[in-house]
């Protein structure tokens, strides 16, 4: 059901754990679906994202969009992490199955909450971030039948 | 190939080769259809009421009360559906419980947006139906009591004969999902006072596509399947030859040796769950200690969820299931495990493990040492497991 992508990045997550004293943290999570990602950000001085851990509680692509997305913003910017978007990390692992897209735009979310956290702390704007939202639904709905 | 070790009996088994064996003649020699009259298909017609009598005799039913399905979903669709349409003028009231199937649950809620009312009975922690409720739950426009005979999810054997008295005493028909129970457990319907029971035949090593529903006679629901003649015009169709002998054969090979079978799944099964309580912590057991099918176990690990863990245990070449969101399509976790009282984070971390008595204690070993080491793996990728770790070292 994943793309061999999908599978590396789960079986061999990049950038697992913790970071002590991070630059920012944030956690975001899905209540319903049960999916919660934790990011680390160390930054240095020029904004520069030195090093960066993640936590995940969650399905394989939940694995997996979070370690790609860990790949995907080390060693930019803050403001180039801003451009990881859900959608790239999931042209980055080969696509996901349609369910699993909610993981994507929640590994983007934790990626934003951790910006916004290193901004809170430094007093510094990052354009185009928002306050992340602490719980992602898209508000899925069953089908009638 | 790579070693598999299949511990998801549950969710369906291997064909018998015998089974397989005893089909094989309805595919390429007796494949008259069983309507016809000529004698060519005499054999086909002989094959299917050889096996409904074996059916029957394995329930202590009559011949004529065994009608033969596309499975377990087919059975029960036509029982709640057929039952409330012929019953309605009774009443337009159904009882059922919080952690049936979903072919009960989704069937009981189709029939309420069509003006039925449906009472979902909960259940106690270990998953067992709670006889005061039901009591309390008739009323005299109650029409059908429907219990599945053992959870799919969790396994706990539910009371099927105080059920059976109950609905007896109040003069309601009583529908029971045996889908996991048939051939499993000993059921007699006249003992258990069951009016509709559903069975399937690839849980118990026959053939998929083919199941059952026994109807008492008397019971006057009619045809739920439009066409022929076939099942005494209540099921038409023509006859699925080679499934209705497969599924014969396979009923007739699990009543002789289901009390064997069960004692060497149950060994199994209480070997898994004990070195499974004793070896990882924050590890509970869902379902009845006891009183639950001899095949199942499941289990919640706490701080990890389901689908990562079976992924984990499929790279190992282990196949179970699981009741997380994730794994089931939709994003809720399994009703059961919430019926039952489990928090969602708890419940998104279940694994149910379904044995046969083609497993051995030494795959037993492997699956226990494998999972310790997955366990201990996606904790300490877990947040939930780090807020856990602290939150204990600051106390």
């Amino acid at each position: 059901m994943y793309t061999e992508k999908v599978m590396d990045h789960f079986e061999h997550p990049r950038n697992v754990g913790e970071i002590e004293n991070p630059s920012g943290m944030g956690t975001v999570g899905n209540a319903k679906c049960g999916d919660i990602m934790r990011i680390y950000l160390d930054i240095d001085e020029n904004q520069i994202i030195r090093d960066v851990k993640f936590k995940t509680f969650g399905c394989g692509a939940a694995v997996a969009t979070s370690s790609m997305a860990t790949t995907m913003v080390k060693g930019k910017s803050v403001q180039e992490a801003m451009e990881v978007t859900n959608k790239a990390v999931m042209e980055a692992l080969d696509g996901l199955p349609p369910v699993k897209v909610h993981c994507s735009l929640l590994a983007e979310e934790a990626i934003h909450a951790a910006l916004w956290d290193y901004a809170q702390k430094n007093g510094v704007e990052i354009n185009g971030l928002q306050k992340p939202k602490t719980d992602i639904s898209e508000g899925e709905e069953d089908e009638e039948y | 190939m790579k070693r598999v070790i299949y511990l998801d009996n549950a969710a369906t088994t291997r064909t018998r080769p015998e089974v397989a064996e005893a089909m094989m003649p309805y595919f390429t020699e007796y494949y008259g259809n069983p309507s016809s009259i000529y004698d060519f298909s005499n054999p086909c017609k002989e094959a299917i009421a050889h096996a409904r009598e074996t059916i029957a005799k394995s329930i202590g039913a009559k011949t004529s009360e065994i009608y033969f399905t596309a499975g377990g979903t087919e059975s029960d669709n036509w029982a709640i559906k057929a039952a409330a349409e012929a019953y309605q003028d009774k009443g337009k009231h159904i009882i059922t419980s919080k952690i049936e199937h979903h072919a009960v649950l989704h069937t009981c809620e189709y029939l309420e947006k069509r003006g039925f009312e449906v009472t979902y009975l909960d259940v106690d922690e270990f998953g067992t139906v709670k006889l005061d409720e039901l009591k309390k739950a008739i009323r005299p426009d109650t029409i059908l009591i429907s219990v599945m005979f053992a959870n799919n999810e969790i396994g706990t054997i539910q009371p099927i004969r105080e059920i059976g008295e109950i609905a007896k005493e109040h003069g309601i028909l009583f529908h029971t999902d045996a889908v996991q129970a048939y051939a499993h457990v000993p059921i007699d319907v006249n003992e258990y006072h069951i009016d509709m029971m559903s069975a399937s035949g690839h849980k118990l090593n026959g053939p998929k596509g083919i199941g059952f529903l026994y109807i008492r006679t008397g019971v006057k629901i009619r045809s739920f399947v439009h066409g022929g003649a076939q099942e005494r015009k209540r099921r038409g169709g023509t006859e699925n030859v080679p499934g209705i002998v497969g599924l014969g054969k396979a009923a007739e090979l699990a009543m002789q040796d289901m009390e064997e079978r069960a004692a060497k799944e149950k060994e199994l099964r209480d070997y898994l769950i004990g070195r499974v309580l004793k070896e990882i912590p924050y590890a509970r057991l869902n379902g009845h200690p006891t009183n639950r099918l001899s095949n199942n176990a499941n289990f919640a690990f706490q701080f990890i969820e389901g689908e990562s863990m079976l992924i984990m245990l499929d790279m190992e070449g282990v196949c179970g299931s699981s009741g997380s969101a994730c794994t089931s399509g939709s994003l809720d976790p399994s009703h059961v495990l919430l019926a039952i009282g489990l928090p969602h984070e708890i419940a998104h971390g279940s694994l149910r493990l379904t044995m046969s008595e083609e497993n051995t204690k030494e795959e037993m070993d492997f699956v226990v040492e494998r999972l310790k080491a997955i366990v201990e793996r996606l904790r300490s990728m877990s947040p939930l497991y780090e807020d856990f770790v602290k939150k204990n070292s600051r106390h």
